[in-house]
This record gives C-alpha cells, sequence and structure tokens, in this order.
C-alpha cells in the first residue's frame, strides 16, 4: 500500500446526522406549504404573488448584505425562504406588494443580520417584521377582505377576531366555527386556515423539528384562560372561537417554536409557551388591537435567556431537593 | 422494568454488513509492537531484554501500582527492540516489538485454573490481574482492581452488551458465537464480586443473541438478560445503570458508589478464557468496517498487530479512506499512521471514505436545542459551547463541564455542525489547569506565609501541584 495516504485526525465523534440546518429548514418550508394552498383557494391567486414577492425579497436581501460586507454567504440554509413565507402569511390579501418588500427589508437587514445572522438575533424577523408593518401601515395591515366563499357583504364585513375584540361571539354559531377551522373567513392569509397549519404542525412534530412543548403550553393557556374568562354565554363556543381565530395557531406552531428566539431548555420551552398565551389574551382582552399574539411572542422573546438561564436541566446524579440541601449544610458548616 | 434515561440519539447503526460476518482467524503478523501502556493507570516496565525469547503469553510487562494490568507477549519469538512507538493515544509509548518465529510456543503460566481456585473470589480476582484484564469496551480500566475496589459496595454486576456505537458488531459476534463461554465468564464475574445478581443489557438490535443466551439458561444462572432500546450511548456506563437499575452516578463517582459494578461483553468473555483456558488478554475480536471497507468483517487479532497488517489482510481498502478510527465512530480515535498497534481495547477499527462527518467550512448555531435533548449528563451543551469559545473558565465550571462523558450525542445531532465534543474536551483541560493554577497558588501563598512567620525555619516551596488526575474515560 501507498504510503502516501493523507488521513484526517479530528475529534471524535466521526459520523454525523443527515439532518442539517439546510434539511431542517426544508421541513418548515414543507409544513408552511398547506397554508398556502389554503389561502390560494380561499383567496385567490394574491396570497400566492405577495409569498413569492415576500420570499424572493428576503432572500435577495440576505445575499446582497453578507455579500456587501464580505460574510459567508448564508442564503442556502434556507432560513430566509422560511422568514419570507412566514412574512408573507401575516400580511392581508389586499396588501400592496411594495410594502411587502419594506417588511423583507426589515425583516432580514435589520433584525436579522444586524444581529449577526441566523441563530443570533433576538426577535423572530417574520414577526418583527409584521410589528413594523402594522405601525407604519396601519390601515393597509387591517383592511381585510372576505373569503371566497363567505356570505359576507364587504362593506360591513368583520374578521373574528373583530367581533372577538368587541366581546361578542361570531355570528353563525357552530357553522362559524367550521369556517373558521377549514379557512373560509378574512384575516391575513396565512393565518385563516386552521386545519392547514394543524397539517403543518403535525409534520414538523413527526419530522421532529420541533417538540410540542412551546404550542401545546401556548394554545393550552389561551383555551384555559379563554374559558375560565370567557364573555358571552357559551363558554365553550368563546374558547374555539378564540383559538381558531387570529395568528394563534400560525404563531404558537411556526413563530413561537423559531429556534433562535426561544428558550433552548425543556422547562424553558413550557414557561416560554405559557408566557405567550398569557400575554395573547391580555392583549386581545384590554389591548388596543385585536390581535395580540405578535406582539406576545415578541415580548416573550425578549426573555428567552433570562428563562433560558433559570430552567437548566436537572444535573445527572443529583435528586431534586438535593442541591438546595448541601448548599444549606455548607452554608452550615 | 427499565427506567428511563435522558438524552440520547439514534444514529443509523451500520451494522448489518458486519452482523452476519463469522469471527474468522487472519495470518499472524511477522512482528507484533506492544505498548507498555494500554490501560489506565500506571504504564508497565519490561520484563524483558533485547535479544530475549519469549513465548505465547508470556509476562513481558508489569507495573507495581495497584491501578494497573501486566502485559503478556501475543506471539512467540525474539524481542528485537524495545523503544518508544505511537499508540492509539498519539502518544509516543515505551513499546516491545517482538518478531514472530509463527511456532506460538505456549508459555507455562497459560494453563487453566482449577475448579477450586474458581471458588474463590480472591483467588479469580487474582487470575484477572495477572492475565492483564482490562475494560475491553475501550475505556481500559483495570478489571482486577475494580472488582476488588467494590468489594462490600457493590451489589450489583451489569454486562454491557449494548454495542450502542454503529459499525460495531464484535461483542454481538462473541454472543452468538461464544454463548457457554460467555456465560460461564459472567458467573466468574459475579463470583469474584461477591453478588448474584447480574444484568445483562444488550440491544434489541441483537435479538438474536438475547434469544439464544436465554435459551442457554442464563436466568438459571442468576443472569437477566434485558433487552434494551437502541439508543446511543445506552452503553455508557452511567446510562446503561441508570436505564438498568434506575441509580444515578453522582458527578465525578464511579459506579461502585451506587453499587454498581459494569463490565464488557468481552471482558467477560476475556475472563472465561483466562480463568478456564489460561489465555491471557492478548486477543481480541475486532470489526473492521467502515465505507472504505467493501467487506467488512469479524477477525480476531493479537495485540500489537499493526492496523495496516489487519487492513491487508481482511481485503484492503477499496476506496481511498481520508479517515481512519480505532474505536468506534461515535468515541474513536481518529488515526494518521496506520502503522499503530491494536491494543486490548479495540473493539473496531473503521476507515471512510464518503462523508460522514460532514464538516463544514463554518458552522452556526441555529440554537435548535438539540443538543439539550439529546445530552445523556443534562447539560446544556450549547451554552458550554459558547463560553468554552470565550475561554471563560468559571462559567464553564457552573455549567458542570466536568460530568461531560464525551459521548459526542451532541456534536452527531448538531444540524449547525458546531465541533461541541472537541470543544468541551477542550474545555475540560481549561478547567483542570484552572483548578491547577489555583492550587500551586494557594500552596505558594501558604509557603509563603509559613517562610514570613517568625522564628519559622525555612522551607523550599513545596513542590508544583500535580495536575488533577484524567477523569475516568466512560465505556462506549
Amino acid at each position: 500500500m501507498n504510503e502516501e495516504r493523507k488521513l484526517i485526525v479530528s475529534s471524535s465523534p466521526h459520523v454525523r446526522t443527515p439532518r442539517g440546518t439546510q434539511q431542517i429548514m426544508l421541513d418548515v418550508i414543507i409544513a408552511l406549504l398547506p397554508a398556502l394552498v389554503a389561502a390560494v383557494i380561499f383567496f385567490g391567486v394574491k396570497p400566492l404573488v405577495i409569498t413569492v414577492i415576500s420570499v424572493v425579497s428576503c432572500v435577495v436581501f440576505e445575499f446582497a448584505y453578507r455579500k456587501l460586507l464580505k460574510k459567508n454567504a448564508s442564503y442556502m440554509d434556507l432560513s430566509a425562504v422560511v422568514t419570507g413565507m412566514l412574512l408573507a402569511y401575516c400580511l392581508p390579501p389586499t396588501f400592496p406588494w411594495w410594502t411587502v418588500i419594506i417588511g423583507a427589508f426589515f425583516s432580514i437587514v435589520l433584525v436579522k443580520q444586524l444581529f449577526g445572522g441566523i441563530g443570533k438575533n433576538i426577535w423572530n424577523p417574520a414577526l418583527a417584521g409584521r410589528a413594523f408593518l402594522l405601525v407604519s401601515y396601519a390601515v393597509l395591515m387591517t383592511t381585510w377582505a372576505p373569503a371566497r366563499f363567505q356570505n359576507a357583504d364587504a362593506a360591513t364585513f368583520a374578521t373574528p377576531l373583530a367581533s372577538l375584540h368587541a366581546g361578542q361571539l361570531v355570528p353563525g354559531g357552530a357553522n362559524a366555527l367550521w369556517d373558521m377551522f377549514i379557512g373560509n373567513i378574512g384575516g391575513s392569509f396565512g393565518e385563516v386556515s386552521s386545519l392547514a397549519l394543524l397539517l403543518g404542525g403535525a409534520w414538523l412534530v413527526y419530522r421532529k423539528v420541533i417538540s410540542l412543548r412551546i404550542p401545546v403550553a401556548y394554545v393550552g393557556t389561551v383555551a384555559v384562560l379563554t374559558l375560565i374568562f370567557s364573555r358571552g354565554n357559551n363558554h365553550l363556543l368563546w374558547m374555539l372561537q378564540n383559538v381558531l381565530s387570529g395568528g394563534l395557531l400560525l404563531g404558537a406552531i411556526f413563530m413561537a417554536t423559531d429556534y433562535c428566539t426561544s428558550p433552548v431548555t425543556p422547562n424553558g420551552q413550557l414557561i416560554f409557551g405559557v408566557g405567550c398565551g398569557l400575554l395573547t389574551v391580555l392583549i386581545r382582552y384590554f389591548g388596543g388591537y385585536p390581535e395580540g399574539v405578535s406582539f406576545a411572542i415578541l415580548i416573550m422573546n425578549c426573555c428567552t435567556w433570562l428563562i433560558d438561564q433559570h430552567t437548566a436541566p436537572r444535573r445527572f446524579g443529583v435528586m431534586k431537593g438535593e442541591k438546595k440541601k448541601k448548599e444549606k449544610e455548607e452554608a452550615k458548616g | 422494568m427499565l427506567f428511563k434515561s435522558h438524552g440520547g440519539v439514534h444514529p443509523n447503526d451500520k451494522k448489518a454488513p458486519a452482523n452476519e460476518a463469522v469471527i474468522t482467524t487472519i495470518p499472524q503478523p511477522p512482528q507484533v509492537v506492544i505498548p507498555m501502556s494500554q490501560h489506565i493507570g500506571a504504564p508497565c516496565t519490561p520484563l524483558v531484554a533485547v535479544g530475549d525469547e519469549v513465548k505465547l503469553g508470556q509476562k513481558i510487562g508489569e507495573a507495581k501500582a495497584p491501578v494497573s494490568a501486566p502485559i503478556h507477549a501475543s506471539v512467540s519469538g525474539k524481542v528485537v527492540a524495545i523503544e518508544p512507538h505511537l499508540n492509539n493515544l498519539g502518544n509516543m509509548v515505551t513499546s516491545v516489538v517482538i518478531e514472530n518465529d509463527f511456532k506460538d510456543t505456549p508459555a507455562e503460566t497459560m494453563v487453566p485454573a482449577t475448579e477450586e481456585d474458581l471458588q474463590s473470589p480472591e483467588k479469580i480476582a487474582d487470575i484477572i490481574r495477572e492475565a492483564g484484564i482490562v475494560g475491553m469496551g475501550g475505556a481500559t480500566f483495570p478489571t482486577a482492581f475494580k472488582i476488588t475496589s467494590g468489594w462490600g459496595k457493590v451489589d450489583t454486576v451489569l454486562i454491557n452488551g449494548a454495542e450502542c456505537e454503529p459499525y460495531i458488531t464484535s461483542d454481538h459476534r462473541t454472543m452468538l458465537e461464544h454463548p457457554d463461554e460467555l456465560l460461564k465468564g459472567i458467573q466468574l464475574l459475579m463470583k469474584a464480586c461477591k453478588v448474584d445478581k447480574t444484568y445483562f443489557g444488550i440491544e434489541l438490535n441483537k435479538k438474536f443473541a438475547i434469544d439464544l443466551l436465554n435459551f442457554k439458561g442464563a436466568k438459571e444462572m442468576g443472569i437477566e438478560v434485558v433487552p434494551l432500546k437502541c439508543q446511543y450511548p445506552q452503553g455508557a456506563e452511567k446510562t446503561l445503570i441508570k436505564t438498568i437499575t434506575g441509580r444515578e452516578v453522582p458527578p465525578g463517582g464511579l459506579p461502585a458508589n451506587v453499587g454498581c459494578s459494569v463490565f464488557n461483553t468481552f471482558t467477560a468473555y476475556s475472563v472465561y478464557r483466562a480463568c478456564y483456558e489460561g489465555w491471557p488478554a492478548i486477543e481480541r475480536v475486532v470489526t473492521v468496517s467502515g465505507s472504505a471497507i467493501a467487506d467488512p468483517k469479524n477477525v480476531k487479532v493479537r495485540v500489537g498487530t499493526s492496523m495496516q497488517w489487519v487492513f491487508e489482510q481482511t481485503g484492503g481498502f477499496a476506496k481511498e479512506p481520508w479517515k481512519v478510527i480505532m474505536g468506534g465512530p461515535m468515541m474513536g480515535m481518529a488515526q494518521y499512521d496506520l502503522e499503530v498497534p491494536c491494543g486490548k481495547g479495540t473493539a473496531s477499527l473503521l476507515a471512510f471514505s464518503d462523508d460522514e462527518d460532514k464538516t463544514v467550512a463554518d458552522p452556526v448555531c441555529i440554537r435548535c436545542g438539540q443538543c439539550i435533548d439529546g445530552c445523556p449528563m443534562n447539560l446544556q451543551p450549547i451554552y458550554m459551547y459558547m463560553y468554552q469559545q470565550k475561554g471563560d473558565v468559571e462559567m464553564l465550571q457552573k455549567l458542570n463541564i466536568m460530568d461531560c462523558v464525551e459521548c459526542g450525542s451532541c456534536s452527531y445531532i448538531c444540524p449547525g455542525r458546531l465541533h461541541l465534543t472537541h470543544a468541551f474536551k477542550t474545555g475540560k483541560a481549561m478547567v483542570q489547569a484552572h483548578l491547577a493554577e489555583l492550587k500551586a497558588k494557594a500552596e505558594a501563598e501558604k509557603a509563603k506565609a509559613e517562610a514570613e512567620a517568625p522564628k519559622a525555619e525555612e522551607k523550599p516551596a513545596e513542590k508544583p501541584a500535580e495536575p488533577a488526575k484524567e477523569e475516568k474515560k466512560e465505556a462506549k
């Protein structure tokens, strides 16, 4: 055998999972597709156009920023595609295309790249972009259109959230509930179809991209709180309408679970989910905006580091209570 | 009933090709290089000189320290050199080079023990010590010392047949081909440890072995075969104990702290060979596998045989390898020189030619937290990595970095391809250096205070602190 053989020496382990960042992001993109299909069914081709514009501009901004600052290209990790899709999903179907580009710029350059890129941003880029658009273009962002199959008068049309914010059940009772489940309602086009979002969530859980901790804690908290403090006489209906309306499922499944801006410890994730749920209900009940999901998640994003610091997993070999006991003994001794 | 152990990852076990390969013998090499340190503990001093004729199984190295294991000639022949040679850890170690005469003339000491001897725990421990048996899973901790230091503390013996590292099948083949010998070896270990309850943990991907051992009457011998979920690192000492007994070894502690003693499958088999056949630890079944190998095999390899020889005799490389590993893919050591000899704990030789380790130019953490979910020691690799990169030793201690068993689960699962395990090995060394420095400083101050004290006799500064001892490496 030849003596010239060159062998690489590196630390163990010498094998790694085939699943890299790119594959994970691809899974998220797949999980987001049902909602896009639903949006096209209920709002026509406009949502597709907005999504494409948003994705393309996000990728272009990501590429251009890193090129200009001579950093290694990161667009191949597909995270900008995910951001672009999520940003588009929380826009109304009537949104003008040029503002989408502004939102994408804000999301990618200011919220994500200025903090160092993937893994280092504090806030979810898509949500921060949406919040920015909401305060900058308040009218455009709250001009809703009825879904295609809805028997609604466009002039007096209201989204379910608007009714709920006014303290009233969505008219139509159980039928309305079914419309809300499949997405035959007005709202941001990515969030209307609960069915499509749940399908996407199931895919993410099945592929182990996310754990159930954050979504279940989040939705569960909202459900419990709205059930206890329900308005109107049908408590259960009030609760279900709250859960199915607005951006709750989109937020709980796709945004609050954003790796980079949520806690990494298991207990931390539960606390994060509960916090999001609490803030969402508070904003929906007492806030000026009918929807509280994006601000709830953005506020909880700020607490991520703090939560992680205080939720370290139990040390192996040290039982619960043992540590405190030891510390006490040490203090005494 | 099994207890839930934390963490774990599920690498593709890649055992299929070698699983069916019957253990074969390869021709002996013309020369063996036997390092005088193949275990944790004091290195041996050679008992032979250049020019001496040695017999098969003759003791050629010994140390007087309690934590050590003697070393035997793995072939008969002539000692041609005693010189430093590269070993599997990348160190130059004094090694005895024996030119093989291909006669395998056995030494007089290679005789089976009498039935009478095999009744006394002390005697069995003595035989095990004299046979140079160490933890054959790769940790290479001297087995006799593990037994004797556990007397009075250990109530449960665990046999590690998890073989959770991908590719490796040497223990599996041993179970299938030598079940009776293996069970006898385990009985000897039970007797030596003075316990009557033993659990034999075997991962479920070795279903036939589990059935076979049960069929051979393991239960009647007091050996309970425990089928384990396939999950890495199921065979890590602490994880195995937790899964089977529910006990958790305290940080910095040993299995004996919770009344357990863990032995590798091949260790038990070696104990049988030492007691019933008089064979010391000079041979091991080695799995030769990996993407650069056309036809994976399990072969018997004499200690001291170079990797080059083993690869040549098993068919060579089908593709040009870029990485050669001694041990498993998760905890084994990458080698750069194929002249490195196989040792007592070499369970496998792997040669990789594909993109197994998926290294990227710029690893980026995306904070997915999978390292936390995967860590069997409940650590937070994501934050340990961050502080290691900053060089913050105090935070590393706070995050219990010394608990890390270097199993590699975090690096395996990391989608950002961070070199986590590497960073923690470095981080642990940093903590140890820091502690040694603190100790030296404290001692220097103490010496200074003593020197300054009135009427005190002048004393030379106390000897510098020894660096903290390497923590015992976990079994694979």
